[in-house]
């Protein structure tokens, strides 16, 4: 187990301008988590963080339980909208397997199984890149089953997809946690995250503003953007700054 | 303007009966042309998906030089390997001047930078998509290479096509470097050259017509394949 993951400090910027901001906090293993925030709270920067594809301005990301190991390894990550290779469906699982060092004669029963999970056994000669986008997310998340990773991260999965497409994905989504998968995924979709979420963060510009049980973030939630966001007020980050003119920080007085 | 028609008339019968000196011309060009353009091909491709991959520094003067490269002209790199190539040039001994290896090598010269420079765009473009999901995957630049370099193989196509067309078409290197001797190293851009200077435009044009038809038929083939190719794959 690559868990327990530990943020420490981080903070990420481009051009001087800061993204994620100080965020700390520790993932362990076990709950799934939702992160939820507006466009531009940081989510997706967050998980790429974490997932290693951009390294922290400063701070540390620390895979706690790797003990010498590549936690790259352990880890896979669905991206809002799948990059399918030009090959068939099989061969886009059989090519991921192939990069962590999986003989050939176990990838040919990985790649059966992690299809027939998803679904995808009858496409599997077909050329992927013409599969519909559903059908795309779905081998995506084929072959981050086919990997059998410890953490899986997804970003959107589902955002670009039809209800009927959305509730095949939620369903392998639950299949993989099933099967022992530590689920840290992102949403625009509140249904969506009580529906698949036992933790949720909440961020807006840059900061985790809360981190708390999925059941109790949704009845009683703390922060009060949180409560806004939640309620749907279409111009709740408003309230944030309304709170700023009514009690400005003591620096910008002087 | 009845010369002319005697010449094109003379001409398709050279083509349609499939003249003896005709044929050993075609047949050379087309050895030449091949050749360079396969030895460029193997170079060129791994060298363009490395530059548009890596980052180094120098990366943008290389970028400029390659690209200034692409126009390279014939006439300039034939007379850089007859210098290298004559018997008091570096690579002298091997007594390679006026031989057909000298003008695979010229035109290899002349190509490799076109496929690496048109490698380059179509792989960094393919990379801008897929680094995430591949770096996700384990795949750093080094081990994206080959399945960038076979995603992206009919736009490669292309580039391959245009490395064909320029060594097909150029005269001036093969003619510093081959000399255009009869039965040795006569192609037919050389031949054309020099038939028409003598008068001969029968054989000019019997040339000029294969050179075209040469040149459709491999891009004709080569868009078709591509299109159907895409039409299944995506």
């Amino acid at each position: 187990m690559i868990l327990p993951l530990t943020i420490q400090d981080v903070s990420f910027e481009i051009g001087g301008i800061r993204l994620i901001k100080d965020l700390n906090c520790t993932l362990e293993a076990g709950p799934r988590t939702m992160i939820l925030g507006a466009n531009g709270a940081g989510k997706s920067l967050f998980l790429r963080l974490c997932h290693g594809l951009i390294r922290p301005t400063t701070g540390r990301v620390l895979w706690q339980g790797a003990k010498g190991r590549d936690p790259a390894d352990a880890q896979a990550m669905v991206f809002q909208r799948p990059v399918m290779l030009r090959r068939s469906v099989a061969a886009n699982v059989d090519y991921a397997l192939k990069l962590r060092g999986m003989a050939a004669a176990e990838r040919r029963a990985a790649v059966e199984d992690a299809l027939g999970h998803t679904g995808l056994r009858r496409l599997a000669d077909n050329p992927a890149r013409v599969l519909s986008v559903g059908e795309q997310q779905k081998l995506a998340l084929a072959r981050a089953w086919a990997l059998q990773p410890e953490v899986l991260f997804l970003d959107e999965p589902t955002a670009s997809l039809d209800p009927a497409a959305t509730h095949a994905v939620e369903q392998i989504i639950n299949a993989i946690d099933a099967a022992g998968t530590r689920i840290v995924m992102t949403t625009h979709d509140l249904g969506q995250a009580r529906r698949l979420g036992d933790e949720v963060m909440f961020l807006n510009r840059g900061r985790l503003l809360e981190k708390a049980l999925a059941e109790r973030f949704f009845s009683e939630p703390e922060n009060d953007l949180a409560q806004a966001f939640l309620k749907g007020e279409l111009l709740w980050w408003q309230r944030g700054r309304d709170n700023l003119k009514r009690n400005p920080p003591k620096q910008r007085r002087q | 303007m009845t010369d002319f028609s005697d010449a094109f008339g003379a001409a398709l019968g050279l083509v349609l009966g499939f003249d003896a000196d005709l044929a050993e011309i075609v047949g050379l060009s087309l050895r030449v042309s091949f050749l360079a353009v396969a030895i460029a091909t193997a170079v060129g491709l791994p060298v363009g998906a490395a530059i548009a991959l890596y980052r180094f520094p120098g990366r943008a003067a290389l970028l400029v030089a390659m690209n200034a490269l692409m126009g390279l002209p014939p006439v300039v790199v034939g007379l850089i390997v007859y210098l290298t190539l004559s018997r008091a040039g570096p690579l002298g001994v091997f007594g390679l001047l006026f031989t057909p290896a000298a003008m695979i090598f010229a035109q290899m010269l002349l190509v490799t930078p076109i496929i690496a420079a048109l490698t380059r765009q179509v792989i960094e473009d393919l990379w801008v998509e897929y680094e995430e999901q591949l770096r996700s995957l384990g795949a750093g630049p080094g081990r994206a290479v080959p399945a960038l370099l076979w995603d992206g193989r009919y736009s490669l196509l292309t580039a391959v096509l245009a490395g064909f067309g320029r060594a097909s078409a150029e005269v001036g290197a093969v003619m510093i470097v081959g000399g255009n001797i009869d039965h040795v190293t006569r192609v037919m851009t050389t031949a054309i050259a020099l038939e028409v200077s003598k008068g001969d435009l029968a054989l000019a044009l019997g040339l000029g017509i294969v050179l075209m038809a040469l040149s459709l038929g491999v891009n004709g083939a080569a868009f078709a394949l591509k299109e159907a190719a895409e039409r299944r794959l995506g």
